[in-house]
């Protein structure tokens, strides 16, 4: 079944539709970007594959770098597997953009949005199978880790802080990738949206501490929010889970979230004069 | 005209030189016409190199680093290295690209040299490798980066950066010329990330551990890498030159066997 028929509905103004009608059209959008992982397998490729291979390339290169005063862990796998696993889940939100990017190349875009589906679900719809693609690299990256000699010292809570990471991660890139997307109107937008997403995840304490850092590197990875939300979902594997590193990783989620829907939901409109 | 005049007339030969000359140039200018093929191959490996430099300038004062003045010149090798290799792809990109849209059958079908048709293609990969190494060393000495081997170094580190350029230049093409599919050469991409990550290219292999350290110390890159970095460190020295050259000189001899290879088996498929 199609995405377009699984969303038709008798009525054809969203305004006069509830969760009722939003829910399904949101359920068959999931499921068809959750369908195009096993029909496309290369995808998992940046969500898996490179995560994975960056957590050894990384610790195996840059090991001795525990040894500056100031790293917080002696073990620099504890410090490169969140950092992965959330270099992961951005690339599972990247999906969105490239999934629409196709969809308003080929005109299947325009399908839907001709169909009786709310137009909200065109966008809830993306960023729901965003976030549970984030659960991939969480589910092979950290496995990888720990057997590779990681440890996860804050417990269940350290597991739970990094999971809203990578899942709130997910979302952002993926309402990143929309607004470029819903803009240029191409896959040929996802040079820019990997530029973007590369920029924020290494401009920040990805490779090493604040305190390790020198010169401009050190006040841009301050400013960046994404260090904020690192922070908080490294913490369980370099001590105890604490509220102090906690909050200001979700408070950042929160507005990156809101300023990236804003800018997103603006280049929906775009599309739908 | 009589038939006995025609019948001493001689078909031209084909000017091999001045042919690859051509399809050179159109190479270069070609890549250069589309700033967004190229542009990649030069921003991020500067970019990179900015990232690295600041985040790990402090691992110098570790116990087994090279003597250098910063980072950043720790890094010079690297950095040329992966432009170069990051370029070259769009260079196999290219071929792939004038099998999809029939330019190269129309090259076959005239009477250019085949030789001209994969030396063109690949002396532009070199051209275009030069002007990088020559873009990426002015950066960094710009930022301070010393290269204490003077300009006998800097002409050993461009003629480096020409015979990686022929290496993954000639890859790319003999892969394009084998599948015909810009994908296909583009999927070599994360392969050379792990060949040039897997190597002594970001950090001294002293400095590493376990298999990892093993692995790059065997990596040939490594090599490659260290012996041009030793220019860029301590000084100009013949054999550290050979050392980077002759590695850089058989890698390409590799990828040009391959781009042979695989172009005769596209003119016997086209043919």
């Amino acid at each position: 079944m199609t995405a377009t028929a699984a969303v038709a509905t008798p009525a054809n103004d969203d305004r006069h539709l509830g969760a009722q009608a939003v829910v399904p059209a949101v359920g068959q959008i999931v499921y068809r970007g959750l369908l195009s992982l096993v029909r496309t397998p290369s995808t998992v490729i940046p969500i898996v594959a490179m995560p994975i291979f960056f957590t050894l390339a990384f610790s195996g290169a840059f090991s001795a770098l525990v040894n500056l005063p100031g790293f917080p862990t002696d073990n620099i796998l504890n410090w490169m597997v969140p950092f992965a696993v959330l270099q992961g889940a951005s690339f599972a939100g990247l999906a969105a953009g490239f999934i629409t990017g196709r969809d308003l190349e080929n005109g299947f875009y325009d399908r839907l949005l001709l169909s009786p589906a709310p137009r909200v679900s065109l966008i809830i719809g993306p960023l729901v199978y965003s976030g549970m693609r984030a659960f991939l690299p969480l589910l092979t990256v950290v496995p990888a880790g720990l057997l590779g000699g990681a440890r996860m010292i804050g417990g269940a809570a350290g597991y739970l802080v990094l999971t809203v990471g990578a899942v709130g991660t997910a979302i952002c890139a993926a309402l990143w990738g929309l607004g470029v997307v819903y803009r240029l109107r191409s896959q040929r937008a996802g040079a820019l949206v990997q530029a973007g997403i590369f920029a924020t995840l290494f401009l920040s304490i990805g490779q090493v501490p604040l305190s390790v850092m020198t010169g401009w590197l050190h006040t841009v990875a301050t400013l960046n929010p994404f260090t904020r939300v690192l922070t908080m979902a490294r913490q369980g594997f370099l001590g105890p889970v604490t509220w102090a590193d906690t909050w200001p990783g979700l408070l950042a989620l929160t507005w990156v979230g809101l300023a990236l829907g804003w800018f997103a939901l603006r280049g929906f409109k775009r599309l739908t004069p | 005209m009589s038939a006995t005049t025609l019948a001493h007339v001689e078909p031209p030969r084909p000017d091999v030189v001045a042919q690859t000359r051509v399809l050179a140039r159109r190479s270069v200018l070609g890549t250069m016409r589309q700033p967004a093929s190229w542009l990649p191959a030069v921003f991020f490996p500067l970019l990179i190199a900015a990232i690295n430099s600041a985040a790990m300038g402090k691992s110098t004062s570790l116990p087994g680093f090279p003597p250098v003045d910063s980072f950043l010149q720790f890094l010079l090798p690297a950095t040329l290295i992966q432009g170069v290799m990051f370029g070259g792809i769009v260079g196999g990109t290219d071929v792939a690209v004038d099998i999809e849209d029939g330019f190269f059958e129309r090259l076959v079908a005239s009477p250019v040299a085949r030789p001209a048709i994969l030396l063109g293609r690949l002396t532009g990969s070199a051209v275009l490798g030069a002007v990088q190494a020559v873009v990426f060393m002015a950066v960094f000495m710009v930022f301070g980066a010393r290269i204490a081997g003077g300009v006998p170094a800097m002409i050993v580190l461009i003629v480096l950066a020409m015979l990686m350029a022929l290496t993954v230049g000639g890859a790319a093409a003999g892969i394009a010329l084998r599948t015909g599919s810009q994908e296909a050469v583009q999927n070599t991409f994360p392969l050379i990330f792990v060949l040039l990550f897997v190597s002594s290219a970001f950090f001294p292999t002293a400095l590493m551990s376990g298999w990892y350290k093993t692995v790059a110390t065997l990596n040939p890159i490594s090599w490659m890498i260290n012996g041009a970095r030793n220019l860029v460190i301590e000084g100009f020295s013949v054999g550290q030159a050979a050392q980077a050259l002759g590695v850089a000189a058989v890698l390409a001899v590799l990828a040009l066997a391959l781009a042979t290879t695989g172009f005769r088996k596209r003119l016997r498929a086209t043919s």
